[in-house]
Formats: C-alpha cells, structure tokens, sequence
C-alpha cells in the first residue's frame, strides 16, 4: 500500500523528469533542424513566438472556447443543488475560492475542469453525471477536477503544447525547405551528408515523438489528481466508484470534440477494444482499470 | 574581512526576516481556515429556527426533543475555544438525528416541501463543516511542523509563535451524514 502523500509526490517527481526530457528533446531538435535549415537560431526563436502566441491565445481563453464548444450553461444553487453545494464543498476543503460551475445537459456522464488558475477556474459535470452518481462519488469527481485546478495542470498543458507547436513548425518548415530548397545547394555542401540525414528522419519522427511525450505528460497529470483529488475527499474509493460507474456507461458524449476530449475525467470516446500497450501511448489517458487498482489500495 | 563578517550577518538577518514572514503568513492561513468553520458553523445554527418553526407545525408530541435541538443551537452560538465549539456541533448533530428519525412517524412533516430543503441544506452544512475542518486541520499541521522545525524553533520561541489547536470531533460523524440521508 502506498501512501497518497507518496503518490503525489511520486507524480510530481515523474512529471519533472519527463518535462526534463522533453526540454532537452526539443532543444536538440531545434538546433538539428536549424542548423540544417542553414539559418541558425533565429528559426528557432520564430518559431517559438508563433507557438507562444498560439498557446497563450488558448491559455487565456480556453475556458471561455471550451465552453462555448461544448455548449455548457452556468449551474443554478437551487436546480443543481449536489453538483453546485459539492464544488463549494470540495473548494473548501482544498482552501480555493469556489471555481464557476456550468452543466452540459447531455446524459452521458463526464466532467472536466478549466482556466489557468485558481482565480478563474472552471468545472464542468454533465446533466448525466449528476443522475447517475451518488453525492459522495460526485465529491470523488469534482475533487479530482479541483485538483487540476491546483496542481496547475492547465498551466503546465500550455507550456507542453507551445514545445510541440515549435517541433510542428520546424519540421514542417524544414519539410518545405526541402522542395523550394535550390537556393541551399551550395550551403549544402558546407553541411555534412549525416547531418542532413538526421535532419530528414526527425523533421518526420520529431512530431509525433513530441506529441507521444505531451501524451505521457497528460496521463501522469490525470493519475496525479486522481491522488490528490482522493487527498482532498480522503475517499479514493467513491472516486475508484464513480471512474467505474462512468467509464461502464455505454452513451457517448456528444458534446465533446476532439478538441476538448483531453479535459474529461474519462476519455467521452470510449475507444475500448483498443487496450493495448501500443494503443494506450496515443491516450490522453489512464486505462480506467489502473486508475481504479491505484485507488483502492490507497 | 568587516566587510565580509558584515556580509554574513546581514544574510542571517535576511533568513530570519523571511522564517519570519513565512510563519506570519502559515499563521493567518490556519487564522483564515478557522474563520471558514466558524461561518458554516453559524450557517448551521442560522437553520435551526427554521426546522423547529416548521417541524412544530406537524407534530404535537416532540416538544422535549424541540428544546434540546433549540438549547443545543445555543450552545454551539455561545461555545468559543474550537474544542468546545466541535463539541456542541457533534451534540447538535445528535439530537438533529434523532429528530429526522422520528420524522419518519409524521408523512406529512416528511412530504413537506419546505422541511425536505431544510434537511437537505442541513446535511449540506454538515459537510461544509467537516470539509473546512479538514482544510483547516491541514493548515494546523502545516503550521505546527514548521514551529517544531530547525532553525525556525529558535525563531518561533523568540517571537512568541504558539501551537495551534486541531478542529477535532468524532470520527464517525461524516459516516452519520450518509446514514441518514440514504438515497
């Protein structure tokens, strides 16, 4: 049996470690590919901006776009009585002002968290969500979501997806390069042969590599508030429950997108004949069962 | 070698300046975290009144129970130190339990509208103050492992930083909650 302190702590740990990697990956293919490109650093400070601008557009307006997107209304204290009081509740307990609550009326049960900080977050639980499962599974859910909020995962999300955003441009920038490149015959040949092979195979790899990094990042983070989520309820099996309960349900979500599936608690597409290992490296994340053995033995 | 000893001791007092702010500001948070209970604790006695006015309505025979709900109420309103005010919010919870069981013997009380959105603020309360006692328990410890820790025991015993109290009641009391409002 392992402690949720430790656990928290473990996931922390895991996160630095893998965020370290991926600095360190992004870097050297930058500088792979700028050095290739013949143009040196400033490609790469480009296409940082772009990807910073980018991002930070998403940041400050993601909750406001994945509302919208997903057609979610403010909650009413007296109509969504459970859902509203136990967000007040688990706020409480976790020492944060009360995040906004909206309800998406869509019978499959899900819920998700935004905005970039405590000051301005956001929770959302469908009207499914709210039928089907009890107050204190609800508390387990809406903890877990709180969680995100004070772990800033929204915050460290933003950050991963500007690093992938600037692989995406380099890559395809090189890509391009490589057809209108006649004007770089003669640098060619100032670039060594290997060094331009390298180019090639990570201007293919490199993205995906980045976005299988942002993949394992997401799925920690999800295992890390199902920690400390179970730290603010001190009830991991009403949250092991309710991941049950949610994943058993055989309706889709209709509201979510592609775009916004990511944020759920449990992923809304339900893809689950896929249970591979292989499979599960293209999971935003955790298989349901893992997550449910982790809490149990809390 | 002035300059260098003057270097060194303006650095401590650069660290005891921030232990310091450190403690002041763990202080206020646990200072803050109690207030939280205190406002849910007085939301709670705010209910009672109610109940009673509306529980009065339907039954002829409960008035003894009435009064020891009503007297538990001044208690909790009257109690100061965090351990007497647990102790008269698990009292109050007592006869409140006693009291919705009994319910069970009037259909009308228990068909009433009113009564049922009192019962179900009041088992919200309930769990507004076990959470914020939680929040506040953490901040205590928090607060109270810094005190212990080196060097800011030195400086905690110099500037008059005390232990603070845990919010403690009964274990049971969050499983009471679930018991009586079984779905």
């Amino acid at each position: 049996m392992i402690s949720i302190h430790s656990q928290i702590q473990a996931n922390k740990m895991k996160t630095v470690m893998v965020m370290t990697i991926f600095m360190l990956f992004v870097v050297t293919v930058s500088y792979i590919l700028g050095k290739s490109l013949g143009y040196g650093s400033s490609w790469i400070g480009l296409g940082l901006i772009i990807s910073g601008i980018m991002s930070l557009v998403s940041y400050y307006y993601s909750d406001k776009m994945v509302l919208t997107l997903s057609g979610a209304r403010l909650a009413d204290r007296k109509k969504d009585f459970d859902l509203y009081t136990v967000t007040e509740n688990i706020a409480l307990s976790a020492g944060i002002p009360k995040p906004k609550v909206y309800v998406i009326e869509d019978s499959a049960p899900n819920a998700f968290a935004t905005g970039r900080d405590p000051e301005h977050a956001v929770v959302c639980a469908t009207r499914g969500l709210i039928n089907k499962l009890s107050r204190r599974e609800l508390e387990g859910v809406i903890a877990h979501e709180i969680s995100h909020i004070q772990n800033f995962d929204i915050r460290l999300m933003a950050i991963v997806s500007i690093m992938v955003g600037v692989i995406a441009l380099l890559s395809d920038w090189f890509s391009r390069s490589l057809w209108w490149g006649k004007r770089d015959r003669d640098d060619r040949s100032n670039i060594s042969a290997v060094l331009f092979l390298m180019s090639i195979v990570l201007a293919l790899i490199a993205p995906l590599v980045a976005t299988l990094i942002q993949l394992a990042i997401s799925r920690r983070r999800e295992f890390l508030a199902d920690a400390s989520g179970a730290l603010l309820t001190r009830n991991p099996d009403a949250l092991a429950s309710a991941l049950q309960k949610i994943s058993a349900d055989k309706e889709v979500l209709e509201a979510a997108t592609n775009a916004t599936a990511h944020l759920y608690i449990v992923n809304p597409f339900k893809d689950k004949n896929f249970s591979a290992w292989f499979a599960n490296l293209f999971n935003t994340h955790p298989p349901i069962s893992e997550r449910v053995k982790i809490l149990t033995a809390m | 070698m002035l300059f260098a000893l003057a270097a060194i001791l303006g650095l401590i007092a650069l660290y005891i300046w921030y232990i310091y702010n450190d403690l002041v500001s763990s202080k206020m948070r646990v200072g803050e975290a109690w207030s939280q209970i205190d406002v849910q604790l007085k939301r709670r006695a705010d209910l009672i009144p109610n109940l009673v006015e509306t529980v009065k309505g339907y039954t002829k025979h409960e008035k003894k129970l009435l009064e020891n709900i009503t007297r538990a109420r001044s208690a909790l309103l009257s109690a100061s130190s965090p351990k007497e005010k647990a102790q008269a919010d698990n009292q109050l919870s007592g006869v409140l339990k006693s009291l919705f069981a009994v319910a069970e013997n009037y259909p009308n009380l228990k068909a009433n509208e009113n009564f049922l959105q009192l019962q179900k603020e009041l088992a919200d309360t309930e769990d507004k103050v076990s959470f914020s006692r939680q929040h506040h328990n953490t901040m205590v410890m928090e607060y109270n492992t810094k005190l212990q820790m080196f060097p800011n025991a030195l400086i905690a015993g110099k500037f008059n930083f005390r232990d603070k109290e845990y919010y403690e009641a009964k274990k049971e009391d969050r499983k009471k909650v679930e018991v009586k409002f079984g779905e």
